[in-house]
Protein backbone atom coordinates (compact mmCIF):
# COMPACT_ATOMS: atom_id res chain seq x y z
CA UNK A 1 0.00 0.00 0.00
CA UNK A 2 1.25 3.46 0.10
CA UNK A 3 3.22 5.61 2.31
CA UNK A 4 2.17 5.88 5.97
CA UNK A 5 1.42 8.88 7.11
CA UNK A 6 0.17 8.21 10.67
CA UNK A 7 1.00 5.69 13.38
CA UNK A 8 -0.63 5.50 16.59
CA UNK A 9 1.53 2.66 18.62
CA UNK A 10 -0.12 1.24 21.77
CA UNK A 11 -1.17 4.95 22.95
CA UNK A 12 -1.73 5.44 26.72
CA UNK A 13 -2.72 8.96 27.81
CA UNK A 14 -3.66 9.54 31.46
CA UNK A 15 -5.47 13.05 33.58
CA UNK A 16 -4.44 12.22 36.30
CA UNK A 17 -5.56 8.99 37.54
CA UNK A 18 -8.06 8.59 34.47
CA UNK A 19 -6.54 6.78 31.77
CA UNK A 20 -8.67 8.07 28.83
CA UNK A 21 -6.90 6.45 26.18
CA UNK A 22 -5.71 2.47 26.53
CA UNK A 23 -3.10 1.39 24.28
CA UNK A 24 -4.20 2.46 21.03
CA UNK A 25 -2.85 1.46 17.87
CA UNK A 26 -4.11 2.88 14.32
CA UNK A 27 -2.16 3.27 10.92
CA UNK A 28 -3.24 5.78 8.30
CA UNK A 29 -2.11 5.94 4.82
CA UNK A 30 -1.62 8.39 2.14
CA UNK A 31 -5.29 9.65 0.58
CA UNK A 32 -7.04 7.40 3.23
CA UNK A 33 -9.68 8.54 5.63
CA UNK A 34 -10.17 7.32 8.88
CA UNK A 35 -13.34 7.43 10.72
CA UNK A 36 -13.22 7.48 14.72
CA UNK A 37 -16.54 6.52 16.63
CA UNK A 38 -17.59 5.89 20.13
CA UNK A 39 -19.68 7.08 22.96
CA UNK A 40 -19.29 10.42 24.04
CA UNK A 41 -16.41 10.62 26.47
CA UNK A 42 -14.58 7.25 25.00
CA UNK A 43 -11.70 9.41 24.16
CA UNK A 44 -11.96 10.55 20.44
CA UNK A 45 -10.94 14.14 20.80
CA UNK A 46 -8.29 13.29 23.18
CA UNK A 47 -6.65 10.65 20.79
CA UNK A 48 -6.90 13.62 17.65
CA UNK A 49 -5.28 16.38 19.76
CA UNK A 50 -2.79 13.72 21.01
CA UNK A 51 -1.81 13.58 17.06
CA UNK A 52 -0.76 16.93 16.68
CA UNK A 53 0.98 17.29 19.78
CA UNK A 54 -1.95 19.61 21.80
CA UNK A 55 -1.45 16.77 24.29
CA UNK A 56 1.42 14.89 25.29
CA UNK A 57 1.01 10.93 25.46
CA UNK A 58 2.08 8.85 28.88
CA UNK A 59 3.28 5.80 27.30
CA UNK A 60 3.71 4.04 23.17
CA UNK A 61 4.89 5.98 20.07
CA UNK A 62 3.29 8.56 17.36
CA UNK A 63 5.09 8.82 14.36
CA UNK A 64 4.42 11.37 11.62
CA UNK A 65 5.34 10.15 7.62
CA UNK A 66 8.09 7.59 9.42
CA UNK A 67 9.58 10.06 12.02
CA UNK A 68 9.05 9.90 16.01
CA UNK A 69 6.25 12.41 17.19
CA UNK A 70 7.78 11.92 20.79
CA UNK A 71 11.84 12.52 19.78
CA UNK A 72 12.45 15.50 22.19
CA UNK A 73 14.65 17.03 18.84
CA UNK A 74 11.07 17.69 17.53
CA UNK A 75 9.63 21.09 17.22
CA UNK A 76 5.74 20.71 17.70
CA UNK A 77 5.30 24.12 15.90
CA UNK A 78 6.70 22.80 13.01
CA UNK A 79 4.53 19.21 12.54
CA UNK A 80 1.98 21.10 13.25
CA UNK A 81 1.99 23.05 9.48
CA UNK A 82 1.81 19.97 7.92
CA UNK A 83 -1.25 18.63 10.81
CA UNK A 84 -4.05 20.87 10.43
CA UNK A 85 -6.77 20.41 13.02
CA UNK A 86 -11.10 21.30 12.63
CA UNK A 87 -13.01 21.13 15.68
CA UNK A 88 -16.75 21.06 16.33
CA UNK A 89 -16.54 24.43 17.90
CA UNK A 90 -15.42 25.97 14.44
CA UNK A 91 -12.89 28.55 16.98
CA UNK A 92 -12.18 30.82 14.08
CA UNK A 93 -10.93 34.33 15.50
CA UNK A 94 -13.55 36.34 16.17
CA UNK A 95 -11.70 39.69 15.69
CA UNK A 96 -10.46 38.76 12.51
CA UNK A 97 -12.35 38.79 8.86
CA UNK A 98 -12.96 35.56 7.03
CA UNK A 99 -9.89 36.21 4.68
CA UNK A 100 -7.73 37.20 7.51
CA UNK A 101 -8.66 33.75 9.45
CA UNK A 102 -7.35 31.54 6.65
CA UNK A 103 -4.50 34.15 5.79
CA UNK A 104 -2.75 33.80 9.30
CA UNK A 105 -1.56 30.72 9.48
CA UNK A 106 -0.07 30.85 5.88
CA UNK A 107 1.37 34.17 7.05
CA UNK A 108 2.82 34.00 10.15
CA UNK A 109 3.24 30.30 10.31
CA UNK A 110 4.84 29.98 7.01
CA UNK A 111 5.93 33.50 6.94
CA UNK A 112 4.69 33.43 3.45
CA UNK A 113 3.88 36.80 1.57
CA UNK A 114 0.63 37.61 2.32
CA UNK A 115 0.20 39.21 -1.40
CA UNK A 116 0.77 35.45 -3.06
CA UNK A 117 -1.47 33.93 -0.17
CA UNK A 118 -4.30 36.08 -0.46
CA UNK A 119 -4.94 34.73 -4.22
CA UNK A 120 -4.59 31.14 -3.02
CA UNK A 121 -7.08 31.96 0.28
CA UNK A 122 -9.63 33.72 -2.46
CA UNK A 123 -9.37 30.53 -4.51
CA UNK A 124 -10.17 28.55 -1.08
CA UNK A 125 -13.04 30.35 -0.09
CA UNK A 126 -14.34 29.92 -3.92
CA UNK A 127 -14.07 26.72 -3.48
CA UNK A 128 -16.23 26.76 -0.57
CA UNK A 129 -18.52 28.72 -1.70
CA UNK A 130 -18.07 32.08 0.27
CA UNK A 131 -15.69 34.31 -2.13
CA UNK A 132 -17.89 37.26 -0.97
CA UNK A 133 -17.17 36.72 2.04
CA UNK A 134 -14.04 37.24 2.52
CA UNK A 135 -14.43 40.58 4.58
CA UNK A 136 -17.15 39.80 6.73
CA UNK A 137 -16.51 38.67 10.01
CA UNK A 138 -16.99 35.44 11.45
CA UNK A 139 -20.19 36.19 13.82
CA UNK A 140 -22.11 36.97 10.24
CA UNK A 141 -22.12 33.68 9.53
CA UNK A 142 -24.26 30.75 9.68
CA UNK A 143 -23.24 27.80 11.33
CA UNK A 144 -22.13 25.96 8.33
CA UNK A 145 -20.32 28.55 7.06
CA UNK A 146 -18.40 29.25 10.07
CA UNK A 147 -17.30 25.60 9.70
CA UNK A 148 -16.44 25.76 6.29
CA UNK A 149 -14.27 28.85 6.66
CA UNK A 150 -12.71 26.84 9.74
CA UNK A 151 -11.94 23.52 7.32
CA UNK A 152 -10.55 26.91 4.70
CA UNK A 153 -8.00 27.91 7.07
CA UNK A 154 -6.41 24.49 7.75
CA UNK A 155 -6.47 23.80 4.07
CA UNK A 156 -4.91 26.98 3.53
CA UNK A 157 -1.95 25.48 5.39
CA UNK A 158 -1.71 22.07 2.68
CA UNK A 159 -1.81 19.76 5.34
CA UNK A 160 -0.41 16.42 4.94
CA UNK A 161 -2.77 15.62 7.24
CA UNK A 162 -6.13 16.90 8.38
CA UNK A 163 -8.12 16.02 11.92
CA UNK A 164 -11.93 16.41 12.17
CA UNK A 165 -13.11 16.59 15.64
CA UNK A 166 -17.32 16.46 15.43
CA UNK A 167 -17.30 18.90 13.43
CA UNK A 168 -21.05 18.79 12.72
CA UNK A 169 -22.11 18.40 15.93
CA UNK A 170 -22.61 22.10 16.77
CA UNK A 171 -24.46 22.73 13.89
CA UNK A 172 -28.37 22.73 13.49
CA UNK A 173 -29.50 19.84 11.46
CA UNK A 174 -30.25 22.27 8.27
CA UNK A 175 -26.63 23.15 8.04
CA UNK A 176 -24.85 19.31 8.58
CA UNK A 177 -25.07 18.61 4.63
CA UNK A 178 -23.21 21.30 3.21
CA UNK A 179 -20.06 20.89 5.48
CA UNK A 180 -20.48 17.02 5.07
CA UNK A 181 -20.32 17.65 1.42
CA UNK A 182 -17.26 19.22 1.57
CA UNK A 183 -15.72 16.64 3.25
CA UNK A 184 -16.91 14.17 0.79
CA UNK A 185 -15.31 16.38 -1.86
CA UNK A 186 -12.35 16.54 -0.14
CA UNK A 187 -11.97 12.90 0.35
CA UNK A 188 -12.40 12.34 -3.17
CA UNK A 189 -9.57 14.41 -4.04
CA UNK A 190 -7.33 12.10 -1.55
CA UNK A 191 -7.12 14.09 1.24
CA UNK A 192 -6.09 12.02 4.50
CA UNK A 193 -8.01 12.35 7.15
CA UNK A 194 -8.87 11.09 10.28
CA UNK A 195 -12.03 12.25 11.47
CA UNK A 196 -14.53 11.81 14.88
CA UNK A 197 -17.92 11.64 14.07
CA UNK A 198 -21.58 10.60 15.23
CA UNK A 199 -22.59 10.88 11.54
CA UNK A 200 -22.34 7.29 10.88
CA UNK A 201 -24.36 7.64 7.08
CA UNK A 202 -21.32 9.71 6.46
CA UNK A 203 -18.50 7.74 8.15
CA UNK A 204 -19.94 4.64 5.88
CA UNK A 205 -19.35 6.48 3.13
CA UNK A 206 -16.27 8.05 2.90
CA UNK A 207 -14.20 6.20 5.49
CA UNK A 208 -11.31 3.16 4.31
CA UNK A 209 -11.47 2.11 7.56
CA UNK A 210 -13.47 2.65 10.71
CA UNK A 211 -12.14 2.35 14.61
CA UNK A 212 -14.25 1.85 17.22
CA UNK A 213 -13.58 3.06 20.63
CA UNK A 214 -15.03 2.36 23.78
CA UNK A 215 -13.67 3.69 27.15
CA UNK A 216 -10.14 4.50 25.68
CA UNK A 217 -9.84 0.88 24.56
CA UNK A 218 -9.72 0.22 20.81
CA UNK A 219 -12.38 -2.32 20.37
CA UNK A 220 -12.43 -2.72 16.65
CA UNK A 221 -11.26 -1.72 13.42
CA UNK A 222 -11.73 -2.51 9.93
CA UNK A 223 -13.78 -1.78 6.59
CA UNK A 224 -17.18 0.13 7.27
CA UNK A 225 -19.28 -2.38 6.50
CA UNK A 226 -17.30 -5.24 8.76
CA UNK A 227 -17.54 -2.24 11.26
CA UNK A 228 -21.30 -1.16 10.20
CA UNK A 229 -22.63 -4.25 8.98
CA UNK A 230 -20.70 -7.49 10.74
CA UNK A 231 -19.81 -5.58 13.74
CA UNK A 232 -17.89 -8.93 15.66
CA UNK A 233 -17.64 -7.15 19.26
CA UNK A 234 -20.64 -6.81 22.23
CA UNK A 235 -19.99 -3.47 22.55
CA UNK A 236 -19.89 -2.59 19.20
CA UNK A 237 -23.40 -3.96 18.32
CA UNK A 238 -24.83 -2.07 21.39
CA UNK A 239 -22.95 1.46 20.46
CA UNK A 240 -24.45 0.98 16.77
CA UNK A 241 -27.94 -0.24 18.00
CA UNK A 242 -28.04 3.07 19.93
CA UNK A 243 -26.80 5.25 17.87
CA UNK A 244 -29.38 4.00 15.02
CA UNK B 1 -37.86 57.91 24.45
CA UNK B 2 -41.47 59.31 23.37
CA UNK B 3 -42.70 62.68 24.01
CA UNK B 4 -44.59 61.56 27.11
CA UNK B 5 -41.32 60.30 28.28
CA UNK B 6 -39.23 63.61 28.03
CA UNK B 7 -41.46 65.86 29.62
CA UNK B 8 -41.35 63.40 32.70
CA UNK B 9 -38.11 62.89 32.63
CA UNK B 10 -38.00 66.46 32.36
CA UNK B 11 -40.31 67.30 35.09
CA UNK B 12 -38.65 64.55 37.75
CA UNK B 13 -35.58 65.92 36.79
CA UNK B 14 -36.57 69.82 38.33
CA UNK B 15 -38.30 68.52 41.12
CA UNK B 16 -35.54 65.99 42.40
CA UNK B 17 -32.77 68.81 41.73
CA UNK B 18 -34.63 71.92 43.11
CA UNK B 19 -35.67 69.87 46.34
CA UNK B 20 -32.32 69.03 46.89
CA UNK B 21 -31.55 72.85 46.25
CA UNK B 22 -34.11 73.98 48.12
CA UNK B 23 -32.60 71.42 51.13
CA UNK B 24 -29.48 73.36 51.41
CA UNK B 25 -30.38 76.85 50.78
CA UNK B 26 -33.02 76.66 53.59
CA UNK B 27 -31.53 74.60 56.12
CA UNK B 28 -31.20 76.33 59.50
CA UNK B 29 -27.20 75.95 58.60
CA UNK B 30 -27.59 76.89 54.80
CA UNK B 31 -26.13 79.92 55.26
CA UNK B 32 -22.93 79.24 57.29
CA UNK B 33 -22.29 76.33 54.88
CA UNK B 34 -22.36 78.41 51.80
CA UNK B 35 -19.72 80.93 53.21
CA UNK B 36 -17.20 78.02 54.30
CA UNK B 37 -17.52 75.75 51.74
CA UNK B 38 -18.92 77.85 48.23
CA UNK B 39 -17.60 81.24 48.88
CA UNK B 40 -17.16 82.67 45.64
CA UNK B 41 -14.23 85.14 46.15
CA UNK B 42 -12.72 82.70 49.03
CA UNK B 43 -12.63 80.48 46.31
CA UNK B 44 -11.15 82.05 43.29
CA UNK B 45 -7.91 83.36 46.19
CA UNK B 46 -7.51 80.11 46.89
CA UNK B 47 -7.57 78.64 43.06
CA UNK B 48 -4.57 81.01 42.05
CA UNK B 49 -2.91 81.45 45.71
CA UNK B 50 -2.01 84.20 47.45
CA UNK B 51 2.10 84.59 48.41
CA UNK B 52 2.13 87.72 50.24
CA UNK B 53 -0.74 85.73 52.66
CA UNK B 54 1.88 82.66 52.38
CA UNK B 55 -1.19 80.71 50.08
CA UNK B 56 -0.35 78.26 47.56
CA UNK B 57 -2.32 77.87 44.92
CA UNK B 58 -4.61 74.92 44.03
CA UNK B 59 -4.54 75.22 40.67
CA UNK B 60 -1.19 74.63 40.90
CA UNK B 61 -1.39 72.06 43.21
CA UNK B 62 -3.03 70.04 40.90
CA UNK B 63 -0.22 70.01 38.52
CA UNK B 64 1.58 68.42 41.17
CA UNK B 65 -1.35 65.38 40.66
CA UNK B 66 -1.56 65.37 36.77
CA UNK B 67 2.06 64.48 36.37
CA UNK B 68 1.76 62.03 39.24
CA UNK B 69 -0.69 59.70 37.55
CA UNK B 70 0.87 60.25 33.86
CA UNK B 71 3.33 59.10 35.49
CA UNK B 72 2.32 56.33 37.73
CA UNK B 73 -0.34 55.42 35.17
CA UNK B 74 2.62 54.27 32.25
CA UNK B 75 4.60 52.55 35.14
CA UNK B 76 1.68 50.27 35.94
CA UNK B 77 0.43 49.51 32.39
CA UNK B 78 4.28 48.28 32.26
CA UNK B 79 4.72 46.36 35.63
CA UNK B 80 1.13 45.00 35.51
CA UNK B 81 1.76 43.34 32.22
CA UNK B 82 4.96 41.82 33.46
CA UNK B 83 3.68 40.48 37.07
CA UNK B 84 0.64 39.28 34.68
CA UNK B 85 3.14 37.70 32.43
CA UNK B 86 4.59 36.02 35.03
CA UNK B 87 1.18 34.85 36.87
CA UNK B 88 0.75 33.77 33.56
CA UNK B 89 3.13 31.51 32.38
CA UNK B 90 3.24 27.86 32.24
CA UNK B 91 7.44 27.14 32.09
CA UNK B 92 8.51 24.95 35.01
CA UNK B 93 11.79 27.21 35.18
CA UNK B 94 9.36 30.29 36.03
CA UNK B 95 7.76 28.94 39.34
CA UNK B 96 9.34 30.94 41.90
CA UNK B 97 8.77 33.79 40.06
CA UNK B 98 4.85 32.73 39.73
CA UNK B 99 4.58 32.35 43.62
CA UNK B 100 6.42 36.03 44.43
CA UNK B 101 3.74 37.16 41.72
CA UNK B 102 0.45 35.97 43.34
CA UNK B 103 2.01 36.80 46.27
CA UNK B 104 2.92 40.55 45.34
CA UNK B 105 -1.08 40.94 43.69
CA UNK B 106 -2.30 39.44 47.17
CA UNK B 107 -0.62 41.60 49.36
CA UNK B 108 -0.77 45.21 47.74
CA UNK B 109 -4.30 44.53 46.86
CA UNK B 110 -5.16 43.90 49.84
CA UNK B 111 -2.95 46.59 51.81
CA UNK B 112 -5.03 50.03 51.72
CA UNK B 113 -2.95 52.71 49.60
CA UNK B 114 -3.03 55.28 52.26
CA UNK B 115 -0.71 52.64 54.74
CA UNK B 116 1.73 51.80 51.76
CA UNK B 117 2.33 55.37 51.70
CA UNK B 118 3.09 56.12 55.29
CA UNK B 119 5.65 52.82 55.19
CA UNK B 120 7.44 54.03 51.71
CA UNK B 121 7.23 57.91 52.52
CA UNK B 122 8.50 57.51 55.94
CA UNK B 123 10.21 54.39 56.09
CA UNK B 124 12.63 54.50 53.49
CA UNK B 125 13.96 58.03 53.98
CA UNK B 126 15.07 56.22 57.61
CA UNK B 127 17.30 53.75 55.25
CA UNK B 128 19.78 56.10 54.89
CA UNK B 129 20.47 54.91 51.27
CA UNK B 130 21.83 57.53 49.32
CA UNK B 131 19.38 57.75 45.69
CA UNK B 132 16.72 55.49 47.46
CA UNK B 133 16.28 57.58 50.52
CA UNK B 134 16.58 61.25 49.49
CA UNK B 135 13.39 61.68 47.20
CA UNK B 136 10.99 63.84 47.46
CA UNK B 137 7.51 62.54 48.67
CA UNK B 138 6.09 63.03 45.30
CA UNK B 139 8.35 60.83 44.03
CA UNK B 140 7.29 58.05 46.94
CA UNK B 141 4.33 58.89 46.24
CA UNK B 142 4.11 57.51 42.49
CA UNK B 143 6.45 55.12 43.82
CA UNK B 144 3.77 53.49 46.03
CA UNK B 145 0.78 54.35 43.51
CA UNK B 146 2.67 52.52 41.27
CA UNK B 147 3.52 49.63 43.52
CA UNK B 148 -0.45 49.01 44.64
CA UNK B 149 -2.29 50.05 41.32
CA UNK B 150 0.06 47.08 39.45
CA UNK B 151 -1.45 44.49 41.91
CA UNK B 152 -5.34 45.69 40.27
CA UNK B 153 -3.86 45.96 37.35
CA UNK B 154 -1.97 42.65 36.90
CA UNK B 155 -5.35 41.06 37.71
CA UNK B 156 -7.53 43.28 35.41
CA UNK B 157 -4.78 41.97 32.40
CA UNK B 158 -4.81 38.62 33.26
CA UNK B 159 -8.55 37.98 33.70
CA UNK B 160 -8.72 39.77 30.66
CA UNK B 161 -6.18 37.03 29.17
CA UNK B 162 -8.63 34.13 30.51
CA UNK B 163 -11.44 35.48 29.31
CA UNK B 164 -10.45 34.63 25.72
CA UNK B 165 -12.42 30.99 25.27
CA UNK B 166 -9.81 27.92 25.72
CA UNK B 167 -10.48 27.25 21.62
CA UNK B 168 -9.14 29.96 20.57
CA UNK B 169 -5.70 28.65 21.52
CA UNK B 170 -5.70 25.57 20.33
CA UNK B 171 -6.91 27.12 16.92
CA UNK B 172 -4.10 29.42 16.55
CA UNK B 173 -1.62 26.49 17.76
CA UNK B 174 -3.33 24.25 15.14
CA UNK B 175 -2.54 26.23 12.48
CA UNK B 176 1.21 26.24 13.46
CA UNK B 177 1.69 29.74 15.62
CA UNK B 178 4.05 30.04 18.34
CA UNK B 179 2.87 30.61 21.92
CA UNK B 180 4.15 34.28 21.23
CA UNK B 181 2.53 34.74 17.73
CA UNK B 182 -0.56 32.96 19.34
CA UNK B 183 -0.66 35.48 22.38
CA UNK B 184 -0.09 38.20 19.98
CA UNK B 185 -2.71 37.88 16.81
CA UNK B 186 -4.83 35.89 18.95
CA UNK B 187 -5.40 36.00 22.37
CA UNK B 188 -4.21 40.12 23.42
CA UNK B 189 -6.26 41.08 20.48
CA UNK B 190 -9.23 39.84 22.10
CA UNK B 191 -8.50 40.36 25.37
CA UNK B 192 -7.47 44.19 25.16
CA UNK B 193 -11.36 45.06 24.40
CA UNK B 194 -12.71 43.26 27.63
CA UNK B 195 -9.48 44.41 29.85
CA UNK B 196 -10.25 48.34 28.69
CA UNK B 197 -13.16 49.17 30.83
CA UNK B 198 -11.96 47.95 33.81
CA UNK B 199 -8.68 49.87 33.48
CA UNK B 200 -9.70 53.05 32.87
CA UNK B 201 -11.76 52.45 36.23
CA UNK B 202 -8.91 51.31 38.51
CA UNK B 203 -6.94 55.12 36.27
CA UNK B 204 -9.87 57.20 37.84
CA UNK B 205 -9.38 56.07 41.74
CA UNK B 206 -5.37 56.23 41.09
CA UNK B 207 -5.89 59.74 39.77
CA UNK B 208 -7.85 60.45 42.91
CA UNK B 209 -5.63 58.49 45.31
CA UNK B 210 -2.56 61.01 44.17
CA UNK B 211 -4.59 63.27 46.91
CA UNK B 212 -2.94 60.69 49.59
CA UNK B 213 0.85 62.09 49.29
CA UNK B 214 -0.45 64.91 51.18
CA UNK B 215 0.04 63.19 53.71
CA UNK B 216 3.85 63.07 52.89
CA UNK B 217 4.10 66.99 52.86
CA UNK B 218 3.75 66.61 49.06
CA UNK B 219 2.29 69.97 47.91
CA UNK B 220 -0.77 69.10 46.06
CA UNK B 221 -4.01 70.10 45.24
CA UNK B 222 -5.49 68.37 48.27
CA UNK B 223 -2.65 69.84 50.30
CA UNK B 224 -3.03 73.14 49.18
CA UNK B 225 -6.58 73.58 50.00
CA UNK B 226 -5.65 72.48 53.39
CA UNK B 227 -3.07 74.69 54.19
CA UNK B 228 -5.72 77.38 52.52
CA UNK B 229 -8.00 76.29 55.05
CA UNK B 230 -5.94 76.61 57.93
CA UNK B 231 -4.87 79.60 57.45
CA UNK B 232 -8.18 82.01 56.30
CA UNK B 233 -10.51 79.58 58.09
CA UNK B 234 -12.46 78.83 55.50
CA UNK B 235 -13.11 75.37 53.29
CA UNK B 236 -13.68 76.45 49.91
CA UNK B 237 -10.06 75.60 49.03
CA UNK B 238 -11.70 72.00 49.47
CA UNK B 239 -14.32 73.09 46.99
CA UNK B 240 -12.00 74.42 44.74
CA UNK B 241 -10.05 70.88 45.07
CA UNK B 242 -12.76 68.61 44.33
CA UNK B 243 -14.42 70.53 41.67
CA UNK B 244 -10.65 70.72 39.36
CA UNK B 245 -10.63 66.29 40.25
CA UNK B 246 -14.00 66.10 38.80
CA UNK B 247 -12.98 67.36 35.79
CA UNK B 248 -9.72 65.30 35.32
CA UNK B 249 -12.23 62.17 36.63
CA UNK B 250 -15.11 62.94 34.33
CA UNK B 251 -14.50 62.46 31.19
CA UNK B 252 -12.13 59.54 32.08
CA UNK B 253 -15.72 57.93 33.61
CA UNK B 254 -17.53 59.06 30.80
CA UNK B 255 -15.75 57.53 28.48
CA UNK B 256 -15.73 54.41 30.12
CA UNK B 257 -19.29 54.23 30.42
CA UNK B 258 -19.58 54.65 26.85
CA UNK B 259 -17.29 51.81 26.13
CA UNK B 260 -19.22 49.28 28.32
CA UNK B 261 -22.50 50.59 26.71
CA UNK B 262 -20.61 50.11 23.09
CA UNK B 263 -19.58 46.78 23.39
CA UNK B 264 -22.61 45.27 24.95
CA UNK B 265 -24.67 46.53 22.68
CA UNK B 266 -22.15 45.12 19.88
CA UNK B 267 -22.24 41.91 22.00
CA UNK B 268 -26.47 42.18 21.96
CA UNK B 269 -26.51 43.07 17.87
CA UNK B 270 -24.07 40.16 17.06
CA UNK B 271 -24.02 36.74 17.14
N1 LIG C 1 -8.11 18.34 29.75
C1 LIG C 1 -8.67 17.29 30.40
N2 LIG C 1 -8.47 17.11 31.71
C2 LIG C 1 -9.02 16.06 32.35
N3 LIG C 1 -9.79 15.15 31.78
C3 LIG C 1 -10.05 15.25 30.47
C4 LIG C 1 -9.51 16.35 29.71
N4 LIG C 1 -9.93 16.22 28.43
C5 LIG C 1 -10.69 15.10 28.40
N5 LIG C 1 -10.77 14.53 29.61
C6 LIG C 1 -11.49 13.28 29.93
O1 LIG C 1 -11.11 12.33 28.98
C7 LIG C 1 -12.19 11.49 28.64
C8 LIG C 1 -12.33 11.43 27.13
O2 LIG C 1 -12.70 12.72 26.66
P1 LIG C 1 -12.80 13.07 25.12
O3 LIG C 1 -13.18 14.49 25.05
O4 LIG C 1 -11.56 12.64 24.44
O5 LIG C 1 -14.01 12.16 24.65
P2 LIG C 1 -14.80 12.20 23.29
O6 LIG C 1 -14.83 10.81 22.80
O7 LIG C 1 -14.23 13.23 22.40
O8 LIG C 1 -16.26 12.62 23.74
P3 LIG C 1 -17.33 13.54 22.98
O9 LIG C 1 -18.04 12.66 22.01
O10 LIG C 1 -18.24 13.98 24.10
O11 LIG C 1 -16.60 14.67 22.36
C9 LIG C 1 -13.40 12.05 29.35
O12 LIG C 1 -13.64 11.25 30.48
C10 LIG C 1 -12.98 13.42 29.76
O13 LIG C 1 -13.59 13.76 30.98
MG1 LIG D 1 -14.97 15.09 21.65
Amino acid sequence: MTEVVLELAGVVKRFDENEVLRGVSITLHRHEVVCLIGASGSGKSTLLRCANLLETIDAGTISFLGQSLQDPRIDPDLVRHHIGMVFQSFNLFPHLSVLNNILIGPVYSLKRRRAEVREEALALLERIGLRDRADDYPDRLSGGQQQRVAIARSLAMRPTLLLLDEVTSALDPTLVGEVLDLLTDLAHQGTTMLIATHEMNFARDVANQVVYLDSGVLVEQGSPEEIFDHPKHQSTRNFLERVR
Amino acid sequence: MGRRGVVASALSSVIILGAIFAIFWFAPGGPTVRYFFFNPHLMWQAFVGDPHQGLLSVGKGLVTNLWMFTLSEVLVLILGLLIAWVRLSQSPVLFPFRVLATMYTDVFRGVPVLLVMYMVGFGLPELNLGFISNQSPAVYGCAVLTISYSAYVAEVYRAGVLSVPHGQLLAARSVGLTHTATMRRVILPQAVRTVIPPLLNDFVSLQKDTALVSVLGAIEATRAAQIYGDTVFNFSGYTVAAVLFLLLTIPMTRFTDHLIAHDRNRRLAGT
